[in-house]
């Protein structure tokens, strides 16, 4: 009987924030009798190669470790001989979306399963080998066992017999306390290729015949061309083509990105500046203040804060658009052949750019392949897929494959940035100086919104995730209010938790000023009834919160005295179900707060790879700091200011504290760690600089 | 168009650009090294960081004429035989997140300590300074360069 007949598709159940669906995968070229592939996740060959598939996006974030590493702990594999592949757009694994700390969180469960169904149909295959129970055998690294003969195979061994065998749908998964891989230091697969320059990033993706070029957009927001003039551009060695490209950009097309742009500085392009040509960052923050007026839409609320008797404090804080500003600028490099394109994109989104790209070539989404590289850095801005559609209109219109490039300058100018926002917080204070009522207001346009997905009952969806409460206030509620804006929004790394953080912990630390009081004592004060504060499809535990803070503050001796000169801040938040803490130790120079360490403590549940988990933390602080200290986008006559790394600095080495990380040891399901770390930076170090100068820090950037 | 003779990692290459054409791409397009990276094209990030003569250079805003008749070196050839000494530390620290830095990172500190070969903590700050790392990589950097002097100042031998 032919193994195909007897395979069954196995659906997944739809496990909260899963929706995977494990399918088949059948590669090209592999003989099928040769294969075994229970799932799409994983195949084993004879010749004992197990190859594991990830279908998330690598972007520094460490999942293509991760990842296969939960698989492989189930499939009790042999780590060793683990195989990567990188999964492109694709319908055999869900939304292989990457991005709000979800990758692990949304694995969990069926990398789990895809490797325990595996182990469990390689030790039935053993036992029919040697004619023994199934209980006699066990697995381990790589090899079934029948210790009672001795006798050992290992998977490449046992494939052709796996592969006729039914699948399981309900397989024992292995406890915490058995874990050999998840848990472990292990090196990151990426390492190696990545400092000997061998990794290939999605702009050193190279096609035979393969043209460049750049584009030339309207630097107006929302504007469009109006004529061009290509004559100069046509006499610069190496051009091969001008041409519109969509309404509002016009490529020029080489046979070297330096040809491309230097085609593009001699081309003249008259535009059509639209509506947006007056309009400047002032503009936009007077918009926030003067909110509509319809009612903001409530995020949480808990007992009635009107109605609470005592004194009162309000404040208001805003912060300005930022920028993504990846090192590898943007690019995609794709090849239209009439009937189908194949792009490598760097993208966070490889379905989203296949069905875009789809719609704008005129194809069908199968006739789309969308390849995913290795991205030099994404932080959410690889979650558009403008990059996408460029390189494949202009392959089309070029009937060539091409890779599109943005310059520094492009990318700073040319993107979606994170909206600006304003907060306004109210707390009305017991007799003894704590909040019996806390209100916090977000007002700020909507991502989502703008991109006309859905925001139902004027809530956007990313706030869910990212705006939740902290403390145990009996009367507390956050709500939003919508407005608009006409710059470009896009998703940047911790999106409003940011904002939300930044706002909240800034407040507290406030109160706590003014009531003279320890900020983190009066933290600790907030926290110190064990409560749930649900909120979505999140429950928010004061107990959790409360761990990681006094875990924070333990660490950074904030009982201890400090070096003379030196002050302390502390800041906690929750977002994307991880509870962050974070202390940071400064001293000012002149007006500049120098930041010397950081101590932030993490409960993010069931740790995969704890140097993976330093690595986001360290990077996501890193990443908190610039923001908090210079990140500005500008809006001057409708054209985005800023546009290199002079004047949108990102963090140096002499501006680089020491960062410890320590996780709350958990064997709760994981939780994201990629963003959590980045909301409570700049609170913390807003606090700190209070503690050092009195002067109370409402708007950021720290820095101008 | 220039018909130039480049010295790159050991051996002659010729090309035919525009004497103008940075560096960087005619590494990256001509050479097909694309180990050398692009971050800015002004000089203020450093990923496209190589040796000219030994020299830290941003191939960025380097026309390739200016390079002619001397001794270009990119990661790809940092080292004859296996890895770099440096490119060890980083492994053995786990420096890499994304990656796209590393190797302008790696070339700005190789050249430091074929000039400083135990550096302080200010000597490495200053020489790496500007390298950027979006990904906030720096601290353990600084700890792959203190392994890497330290290896050499045992024996450990630098390539």
């Amino acid at each position: 009987m032919s193994p195909l007949s007897r395979r069954e598709f196995v659906a997944a159940g739809v496990a909260a924030g899963a929706g995977l669906v494990i399918g088949f995968y059948l590669p090209h070229g592999e003989s099928k009798k040769e294969l075994f592939s229970p799932n799409a996740y994983l195949r084993i060959t004879p010749d004992n190669k197990v190859t594991i598939v990830v279908a998330r996006s690598e972007m520094g974030q460490g999942v293509r470790t991760a990842l296969p590493m939960i698989l492989a702990e189930e499939l009790e594999a042999d780590w060793k001989q683990i195989e990567i592949e990188q999964a492109g757009a694709s319908t055999l694994y869900g939304d292989q979306t990457t991005g709000g700390s979800a990758s692990i969180r949304t694995t969990w469960d069926p990398m789990r399963k895809a490797g325990a169904a595996a182990r469990e149909m390689l030790i039935s295959a053993a036992a029919l080998t040697w004619g023994v129970p199934r209980s006699s055998c066990t697995a381990e690294s790589g090899r079934i066992n029948h210790a009672a003969s001795n006798r050992s195979l290992n998977y490449g061994e046992l494939v052709s017999k796996a592969a006729t065998l039914p699948i399981p749908t309900d397989v024992p998964l292995k406890q915490s306390k058995d874990y050999k891989i998840v848990g472990q230091r292990l090196p990151r697969v990426d390492s190696p290729g990545k400092v000997k320059g061998e990794a290939v990033f999605g702009i050193d993706h190279r096609v035979p015949g393969m043209k460049y070029a750049v584009l030339s957009r309207c630097p107006v927001i929302g504007g469009k061309v109006s004529s061009f003039d290509d004559k100069d551009s046509k006499k610069v060695s190496g051009v091969s083509y001008v041409g519109k490209i969509g309404d509002s950009a016009v490529a020029v097309v080489a046979d070297s990105v330096w040809g491309a742009m230097e085609g593009r500085r001699v081309l003249n392009v008259t535009w059509d500046e639209g509506p947006n040509k007056e309009l400047n960052t002032a503009a936009v923050l007077a918009s926030l203040k003067s909110a509509p007026s319809k009612k903001p839409a409530s995020l949480f609320s808990a007992g009635d804060p009107a109605k609470a008797p005592g004194r009162k404090i309000s404040a208001e804080y805003n912060l300005p658009f930022m920028a993504h500003a990846p090192m590898e600028p943007g690019n995609c490099t794709a090849h239209f052949q009439g009937t189908k394109c194949e792009l490598w994109a760097p993208t966070q989104v490889p379905q989203d750019c296949r069905d875009s790209v789809a719609t704008a070539v005129g194809l069908d989404p199968d006739q789309v392949k969308v390849n995913v590289t290795l991205m030099g850095g994404g932080f959410g801005r690889r979650l558009e897929h403008d990059y996408a559609v460029e390189a494949a209109l202009v392959s089309k219109a070029i009937n060539a494959p091409v890779k599109v490039i943005w310059t520094r300058e492009d990318d700073m100018r040319f993107s979606t940035y994170r909206p600006a926002s304003l907060h306004q917080l109210s707390a009305t204070l017991d007799g003894s100086g704590f909040p019996v009522a806390l209100t916090h207001r977000i007002v700020a346009p909507s991502i989502s919104g703008q991109k006309g997905q859905p925001t139902p009952g004027g809530v956007d969806p990313d706030l869910p995730d990212e705006a939740g409460p902290v403390y145990g206030i009996p009367n507390y509620s956050i709500d939003y209010a919508m407005t608009e804006t006409p710059v470009p929004l896009g998703w940047m790394r911790s999106v409003y938790a940011l904002q939300a953080a930044f706002a909240l912990e800034s407040f507290i630390d406030e109160l706590a000023g003014a009531t003279g009081k320890d900020p983190l004592q009066y933290r600790l004060h907030l926290l110190a009834k064990d409560q749930d504060l649900p909120y979505f499809t999140t429950t928010w535990k004061t107990a959790r919160m409360r761990g990681v803070l006094q875990l924070a503050a333990e660490k950074a001796g904030w009982d201890k005295p400090l070096p003379a000169s030196h002050f302390r801040g502390v800041a906690c938040f929750g977002c994307f179900a991880s509870y962050m803490a974070e202390v940071v130790e400064i001293t000012m120079e002149g007006d500049q707060p120098k930041v010397h360490r950081m101590v932030a403590a993490v409960d993010c549940g069931q740790v995969v790879n704890p140097n993976i988990l330093e690595q986001q933390i360290q990077g996501g602080i890193v990443y908190g700091l610039a923001n908090a200290l210079r990140a500005k986008i500008t809006i001057e006559k409708g054209r985005v200011v800023q546009g290199n790394f002079d004047d949108y600095a990102p963090l140096r080495m002499d501006e680089t504290p020491t960062v410890e990380v320590y996780a709350v040891p958990s064997q709760e399901a994981p939780t994201g760690i990629g963003e959590p770390s980045v909301p409570p930076v700049a609170p913390a170090l807003c606090n700190a600089i209070y503690a050092a100068t009195k002067k109370r820090i409402r708007a950021l950037p720290i820095l101008g | 168009m220039a018909d130039l003779t480049l010295r790159v990692n050991g051996s002659e290459r010729k090309v035919s650009v525009a004497p103008e054409t940075p560096l960087l791409w005619v590494l990256r397009d001509t050479l097909e090294l694309t180990g050398t990276k692009f971050g800015c094209g002004a000089g203020l990030c450093g990923a496209c960081t190589v040796h000219v003569d030994g020299n830290p250079t941003r191939s960025c805003s380097t026309p390739v004429s200016q390079v002619a008749g001397k001794s270009v070196t990119t990661i790809e050839g940092l080292s004859s035989n296996g890895l770099h000494v440096l490119q060890s530390a980083w492994i053995a620290e786990e420096v890499p997140q994304c990656g796209y830095c590393q190797t302008g990172q790696i070339m700005s500190a190789a050249a430091l300590l074929a000039k400083t070969p135990n550096p302080s903590d200010d000597q490495i700050t200053q020489a790496m300074n500007g390298n950027l790392c979006r990904c906030g990589t720096y601290e353990r950097i600084r700890k792959a360069i203190h392994r890497a002097a330290g290896n050499i100042a045992v024996g450990g031998g630098a390539r």
